[in-house]
C-alpha cells in the first residue's frame, strides 16, 4: 500500500530538490551575526588538550564499564554497567563523529581521523558517506530536498521518533546500506553529494565494516554467547537514546527553508553529563552559524553572541515541552513551525528572504 | 604579461592570517605566513562558494570557515575531503610596505 501524498517531498532527487536550487535555497549565502575578526580568531584556535583529555576519559569508562559488564555477565548486575557502556558507544559516539567529522575537536589532523574512524563504526555511519552528507547538512540545513540530515520531516513520524530511541530504524537501515555499499552499489541519492572520486571509498569502508561484523557473528557462535554482540554492534541499539534525545531538539519543530540559523535551530542549556556525551552540540545555533568553532569554544561563542539570538531553552525538559506540542500541530498542519522570538538587542529576521506563507503559518 | 595589483598594505594582514581582496568583480584571499611571507590564492572555496578570507589560517593551512576543507595557501593544493579541486594561487611581492598580486 503507498503512502499518503505529502505536500513536501524529501527526496534528493525530487521536485522540492529541483525547486530548491530554482528559488536560490541551495548553496545560498546564510545570516551571520557580526563579530570582529581577532575575536574570531580567538574562538577558532585549536587545541588538542580538551579533546585528548575527554577522548581518554570517553574510552577509558567505556573500558571500565565493559570489564565491570563482562566481570558480572551471567548476572543482573552487569545491566547497569552495559547501559552506561551503550550510551558511551551508541551516543557519545554521535558527537565524536560529528566533532572529528568537522576536524575541529584537535588541532592533530590524525587524531580527528582516528577517533572519526572509531565513531563512525560505532554509530554505523559510512565514514565517507556521512562526512559529505555533513557537509550538505551544514550547506543547506533543513532546506527540504537539499539536506539529508533532516531528523523530523514534517508531518513528523513520531513512530519512527519512538522506535529510533532505541536505533532500530537507523540501524536498519544503516545495515541495508552498508550491504549494498559492500556490494559495489553507490545510490543514486548518494552520489548527489559524494563525488565521484570518493565512492569507491565507501565501498572499501563498507567490505571492511562487513568483516568485522561477520567475525563478532561468528565469534558469538563460537562462544555460545551474546556478549560479543554485546560489546560489539547492539550498542548502537540499547545505547542510541541520549543522541537521539539530545539530537532531536537541533532542528525539531522549528522552520524549514529558511537561511538563518536562528530560525531553524536551537540551542539548550544541558546538565554537565549531558554536555559531555553531547559535546557541547546543544549550542547548536553557534555551531551551524560559525563551523570552524570548536566544540570547547561554544559556550565563550554562546557568550559573545547571544545578544543577537533567540533565548535558549533552558534544559532538555524545557526544550521537548516546547517541541512535542509543535510535532502534534504539525500532524494536523505540517506548514506550522516555532518561530522563536529574538531579544530587541538582535538584528531582526529577514522576512524579505522567508515565504510569507511559512511566516504566516507560525506563532 | 603579468598584471600587478596593489591588494594591501602589508600590515593590514596579521600575521598566520587571511584578508579579502575584490578586484575587477574578482574575490581573492592574501595570506601572511607565520614566517611573515605572503602568498594569494582565489578568493573563494573551490567546494562552494564561501569566502576563505572567513577562514581559519593554521601555519600553512588555510580552512575554510562553512566546511573545514583545507588548502596549503603556499600551493593551491587541496588537502583531503570535502575539498577536492585545488585553489588557484597567485604570484606575490611587497614593495614599499605594500602586497603586489600578479593576476595573469
Amino acid at each position: 500500500m503507498n503512502a499518503a501524498p505529502t505536500i513536501r517531498d524529501y527526496s534528493l532527487i525530487g521536485r522540492d530538490a529541483q525547486a530548491a536550487v530554482a528559488n536560490g535555497l541551495a548553496a545560498a549565502e546564510w545570516y551571520h551575526t557580526d563579530l570582529a575578526r581577532k575575536q574570531m580568531k580567538e574562538l577558532m584556535k585549536r587545541s588538542d588538550g580538551p579533546a585528548i583529555r575527554d577522548t581518554l576519559v570517553w574510552l577509558g569508562c567505556m573500558m571500565f564499564f565493559a570489564g565491570l559488564g563482562i566481570a558480572l555477565w551471567g548476572t543482573w548486575w552487569c545491566v547497569p554497567f552495559f547501559l552506561a557502556y551503550g550510551v558511551l558507544y551508541g551516543s557519545a559516539s554521535d558527537s565524536r563523529w560529528h566533532e572529528c567529522g568537522h576536524g575541529t575537536a584537535f588541532k592533530t589532523r590524525w587524531m580527528n581521523d582516528a577517533v572519526y574512524q572509531i565513531a563512525s563504526f560505532f554509530m554505523m555511519r559510512n565514514p565517507v558517506t556521512w562526512r559529505w552528507s555533513h557537509a550538505r547538512h551544514h550547506t543547506d540545513t533543513v532546506i527540504v530536498g537539499r539536506d539529508p540530515e533532516i531528523a523530523v520531516m514534517r508531518p513528523p513520524d513520531l513512530l519512527r521518533l519512538v522506535l529510533n530511541f532505541f536505533g532500530l530504524l537507523d540501524v536498519w537501515h544503516a545495515l541495508g546500506d552498508m550491504g549494498r555499499n559492500a556490494l559495489g552499489n553507490v545510490s543514486a541519492e548518494e552520489k548527489t553529494f559524494i563525488p565521484e572520486q570518493e565512492q569507491h571509498k565507501v565501498v572499501r569502508i563498507a567490505r571492511l565494516w562487513v568483516a568485522i561484523y561477520a567475525a563478532t557473528i561468528a565469534l558469538a557462535i563460537y562462544m555460545g554467547s551474546f556478549l560479543p554482540l554485546v560489546l560489539i554492534g547492539l550498542p548502537r541499539l540499547y545505547g542510541a537514546w541520549h543522541h537521539v534525545l539530545t539530537g532531536l531538539l537541533q532542528h525539531g519543530g522549528l522552520a524549514d527553508n529558511v537561511t538563518d540559523h536562528r530560525l531553524n535551530s536551537r540551542t539548550v542549556y544541558m546538565n554537565p553529563i549531558s554536555g559531555f556525551i553531547y559535546w557541547n552540540m546543544n549550542y547548536h545555533v553557534e555551531h551551524h552559524m560559525f563551523p570552524m568553532v570548536p566544540y570547547h569554544a561554544l559556550p565563550k561563542l554562546h557568550e559573545a553572541i547571544k545578544h543577537d539570538l533567540p533565548a535558549p531553552n533552558t534544559s532538555i525538559w524545557n526544550g521537548y515541552r516546547e517541541m512535542i506540542p509543535a510535532f502534534i500541530r504539525q500532524l494536523r498542519n505540517e506548514e506550522y513551525f516555532l518561530k522563536r522570538q529574538l531579544p530587541p538587542t538582535a538584528r531582526p529576521y529577514r522576512e524579505e528572504f522567508h515565504s510569507d506563507a511559512i511566516a504566516a503559518a507560525a506563532e | 604579461m603579468s598584471n600587478w595589483i596593489e591588494a594591501c598594505a602589508a600590515d593590514d594582514i596579521d600575521e598566520e592570517d587571511v584578508i579579502r581582496f575584490d578586484h575587477d568583480g574578482r574575490t581573492f584571499a592574501i595570506y601572511r605566513s607565520p614566517d611573515d611571507e605572503y602568498f594569494a590564492t582565489d578568493g573563494v572555496c573551490t567546494h562552494e562558494q564561501v569566502h576563505l578570507a572567513d577562514g581559519l589560517v593554521m601555519d600553512e593551512i588555510i580552512e575554510c570557515p562553512k566546511h573545514n576543507g583545507r588548502f596549503d595557501y603556499r600551493t593551491g593544493e587541496a588537502k583531503g575531503a570535502p575539498v577536492c579541486v585545488n585553489l588557484r594561487t597567485y604570484p606575490v611581492k611587497v614593495e614599499a610596505g605594500k602586497v603586489l598580486i600578479a593576476i595573469g
